[in-house]
């Protein structure tokens, strides 16, 4: 059965994502982080940023909320039982630190088949209460038994 | 300071997740698919037990860029394949080697692997020097 390709370039609502400092901390233990700017204010302080500062991976908790839900609405049609995550990609402009405001745009960047598998590519563009773009994300699922 | 030029391979991560690893990681990033917290789910689905989850994995590799290159600013882009399954108790291992470098830009190719198996190839990370 050949994918829907309906919802290619279905753009969702963004949501808006407030950065807290200990949810940055808790974050950067959970990877393993050791340098002290995403775990101690006051080194964050010294290094001449106002908070501490969220590591580049971080984009993965304050996209989530916009992402998620693109990939679960009912015109992708993506069948979660036989998804994996295939891929990745973040290309990050200047850093997210602890106060900031993100606001995420998700949309449909592309949906494909080849050798009967199925390849949704999601798009969440990230930027801060500036304006500034912090973080694109591509997110490539890949479906089996399409 | 860690040699950029192109060929020279960047200082390893090493890294064993605990047992517990995965429900730390499953609060802290909002990811609570049942496929990395709850053995006897996973189990049922198919796979050996609870997998590491690949955006875990992949922090492992933007950690090891960022702790050679001297900070979080440095990393401007990192793209990744997941491959395989990574599961908690084993070391995952990270090297990287220098592809590109010129500009003060720099690509990095990197794969993650546990148990002499990769999880993560084809990782490219982008870094401003």
């Amino acid at each position: 059965m050949p994918v829907n390709t309906k919802a290619i370039g279905k753009t969702f609502e963004p949501t808006l994502y407030a950065v807290g400092r200990e949810k940055i901390k808790e974050y950067a233990r959970a990877v393993g982080e050791t340098n002290p700017i995403h775990l101690d204010v006051q080194a964050a302080r010294e290094a001449g940023f106002s908070d501490v500062v969220a590591p580049p991976m971080f984009a993965v908790v304050y996209s989530s909320p916009s992402v998620a839900p693109a990939m679960f609405d009912q015109d992708v049609e993506m069948n979660f039982a036989m998804m994996v995550h295939g891929g990745q990609q973040f290309e990050w402009g200047p850093l997210v630190v602890a106060g900031d405001e993100i606001t995420t745009t998700t949309s449909v960047k592309d949906i494909s088949e080849k050798d009967g598998r199925g390849y949704y590519l999601f798009e969440s563009v990230s930027v801060n209460q500036r304006g500034e773009e912090v973080c694109r994300g591509t997110w490539t699922n890949i479906v089996r038994g399409v | 300071m860690t040699d950029f030029s192109v060929g020279a391979q960047i200082p390893e991560v090493r890294v064993t997740p605990d047992k517990y690893l995965t429900n730390r990681y499953a609060g802290a990033s909002g990811d609570f698919n049942p496929i990395h917290i709850d053995e006897e789910f996973a189990k049922a689905v198919g796979l050996p037990g609870r997998i590491l989850h690949g955006l875990w994995t992949m922090a492992q590799v933007a950690r090891a860029q960022t702790d050679a290159a001297g900070g979080p600013q440095t990393l401007k882009r990192l793209s990744v394949q997941f491959r395989g399954m990574g599961v908690p108790e084993q070391e995952v291992i990270v090297r990287g080697t220098v592809l590109e470098a010129g500009d003060g830009r720099v690509l990095v190719d990197t794969v993650a692997e546990q148990a002499d198996k990769q999880i993560i190839r084809n990782a490219q990370a982008e870094l401003k020097l």
